[in-house]
């Protein structure tokens, strides 16, 4: 038996909402990416949660949505630690309130 | 349906072009040897200049628009937009050519092809997946082009602001896409909008809404409209000057084409969910956002002392102009569909011109400074006659495009019984004119120690001042062409509302 649309839901906004909070909290910027991705996993349980209680069963479309989703998280992601290893390099720190330099 | 490559080809023909491009430019990154290697970025350009062409050879045809699969749509709105797009490519090769630090580097122009790759997607897609890929294809580049100078603090800095505050906007909007997908159980874009006006959602306003607000986010940041225009200033500055040319431009171009056909197609007129107009609340979110960001960018700009973030502070307002026409979709009128787009259009030569200007001088005295800017004028007098014309486009002083596009943008605020909200555009830019002519002040009056050093402008560098004052000029002095296929473009935009019956054009 399979739980209610609306529990799988919650779970995604749940989710959603501490990644939400993690990126606007949290100082070191790995743990902000590391958000960002809860953030995207919420929306992968949202897509794939709609497409099993959908009435469009055989369509897979939902599926291919998550797999790109998830794809495109990997490519962001691998970006992000690089620009992060950059910025360790030129300041020996990942702090976010360390980078500082631009203001106004 | 049946799937005939040659016939759904010209539906992506740049795209495709775009893909051998970027081959041949990483063969010829690996090949060439020595001064050899200056011809990577011409080859850029007339690659790029030439693909401009292929959206106004292959004309689409009337009737269904959707190819692909329903993944992307081929219409006159598409084609405005990714020729804008290309066109944008192609000078800022030419900018970057233009600089020593560039001028050689072969992986620079190939995540140039690439990005400006996504924004032609942007511009014509017809279904949630695209628009995610095609919105990820234009971003991920930026954020490696603005850290490209992985040495400098300033560059790798703005780099992780732009990366960080990017991700987040992009997953607010995909949980936003996610709602959608939920409601209507398919992810192409007009069969959402069918569902919508079916009115199966007759009873969940709130869900629509919020699903409305999470996609709105995420296009306020990519078009840097306050208030989600943080990264803007610190990215602007602290990227090398052809990136930021690059952002400026196409990026922006795309994700206003993205905007206007998801606020015509997937919530349009007429559809009453919970006794409401769905309409009246994103015209009111687009309206709030108009006002704030041409007065925020506009009175921010006026105490910078940095050209190029006051150049961000200009970009943030100018994207508030822009949002007087989105606002005017209202009353579905072609004009309002066709101002943003003349708008852009003009916008896209005449920030090029106007960065490209910024990016030679910085070139010979290595200074961003408005201050330095001082004597331009006696240094190098076409150099300040094209960043003076570059600047009163902005400003909107005929005979310069600006002028035409505000004008255009305004016209449609009026038709949208939006006088008011035209007057707002009006006054700002009232505002805005006395920092660009303190600009234009300092390079005619103001006199410097180096009154007597000419600045060299390389060839690339030429051909980029004629091309983008040229098209600044014309565009200013015969507006016609492009303003009637932009018309075009949005009574194609306009066909597929109608197609529900939501609509009466």
């Amino acid at each position: 038996m399979i739980p209610p649309l609306w529990m799988f839901l919650t779970v995604a906004a749940a989710l959603f909402s501490i990644g939400a909070f993690g990126v606007l909290a949290r100082k070191n910027a790995v743990a902000v990416l590391m958000s960002v991705e809860l953030m995207l996993n919420a929306v992968n349980i949202n897509l794939v949660a709609f497409w099993r209680f959908g009435e469009t069963a055989p369509s897979v479309i939902g599926q291919s949505f998550a797999a790109f989703v998830l794809v495109i998280a990997a490519a962001e992601a691998a970006v992000g630690l690089a620009i992060i290893i950059a910025i360790y390099r030129t300041r020996q720190s990942v702090v976010v309130d360390d980078v500082d330099m631009l203001k106004w | 349906m049946e799937f005939n490559f040659l016939d759904s080809l010209p539906a992506i023909a740049p795209e495709f072009g775009l893909l051998i491009l970027a081959i041949v430019v990483l063969a010829l990154d690996l090949y060439l040897r020595g001064d050899k290697r200056d011809n990577i970025a011409y080859v850029t350009f007339f690659g790029m200049a030439a693909l401009a062409l292929t959206p106004i050879i292959w004309q689409p045809e009337a009737g269904s628009t959707e190819y692909w699969g329903g993944m992307v749509r081929h219409d006159s709105l598409a084609q405005i937009f990714k020729v804008m797009v290309l066109l944008a490519g192609a000078i800022t090769a030419l900018i970057a050519a233009s600089t020593r630090e560039f001028a050689q580097k072969g992986e620079f122009y190939l995540i140039i092809i690439v990005s400006a790759l996504g924004a032609c997607l942007m511009s014509a897609s017809a279904d949630l997946i695209m628009v995610f890929i095609a919105l990820e294809t234009t971003s991920i580049p930026l954020y490696v082009l603005v850290a490209f100078r992985r040495e400098d603090k300033l560059s790798v800095e703005s780099s992780m602001k732009y990366f960080l505050f990017g991700s987040f906007a992009s997953a607010v909007m995909l949980y936003g896409f996610s709602f959608l997908y939920g409601f209507a159980g398919t992810t192409n874009l007009s069969a959402i909008a069918a569902h919508m006006a079916s009115g199966a959602m007759a009873d969940n306003l709130a869900p629509v809404l919020v699903a409305m607000v999470l996609i709105f986010v995420g296009f306020g940041f990519k078009i840097s409209a306050v208030p989600f225009h943080f990264w803007t200033p610190d990215v602007y500055e602290g990227a090398p000057t052809p990136v930021t040319a690059f952002i400026s431009v196409a990026s922006k171009a795309g994700s206003f084409a993205l905007l206007m056909r998801f606020l015509v197609e997937v919530f349009p007129q007429g559809i009453v969910i919970g006794g409401q107009q769905v309409e009246e609340f994103w015209v009111g979110l687009v309206i709030a956002s108009a006002v704030i960001s041409m007065t925020v960018g506009n009175v921010l700009a006026l105490s910078q002392k940095n050209i190029k973030r006051l150049l961000a502070y200009s970009s943030i307002a100018q994207a508030g102009y822009v949002l007087i026409g989105v606002a005017a979709l209202q009353a579905a009128t072609a004009q309002s569909v066709a101002s943003v787009s003349y708008y852009l259009f003009m916008y896209t030569f005449t920030n090029l011109l106007v960065f490209g200007v910024v990016a030679l001088f910085t070139e010979s005295t290595g200074s961003e400074t408005i201050a330095d800017l001082a004597g331009l004028s006696r240094r190098n007098p076409l150099l300040a006659l094209s960043m003076t014309i570059g600047l009163l486009s902005l400003a909107g002083i005929p005979p310069a495009a600006g002028f035409i596009g505000k004008f255009f943008l305004f016209q449609a605020a009026v038709e949208a019984n939006l006088e008011w909200l035209a007057m707002v555009g009006v006054l700002n830019a009232i505002v805005a004119l006395y920092y660009y002519l303190v600009v234009i002040k300092i390079m005619y009056v103001d006199r410097s120690e180096d009154d007597d050093k000419p600045i060299a402008v390389s060839v690339p560098g030429r051909m980029m001042l004629a091309i983008t004052v040229t098209a600044t000029l014309i565009l200013g002095i015969i507006p016609g062409p492009v303003f009637d296929w932009a018309l075009e473009g949005a009574s194609a935009l306009f066909e597929v509302a109608a197609a529900f019956g939501t609509l009466v054009f």
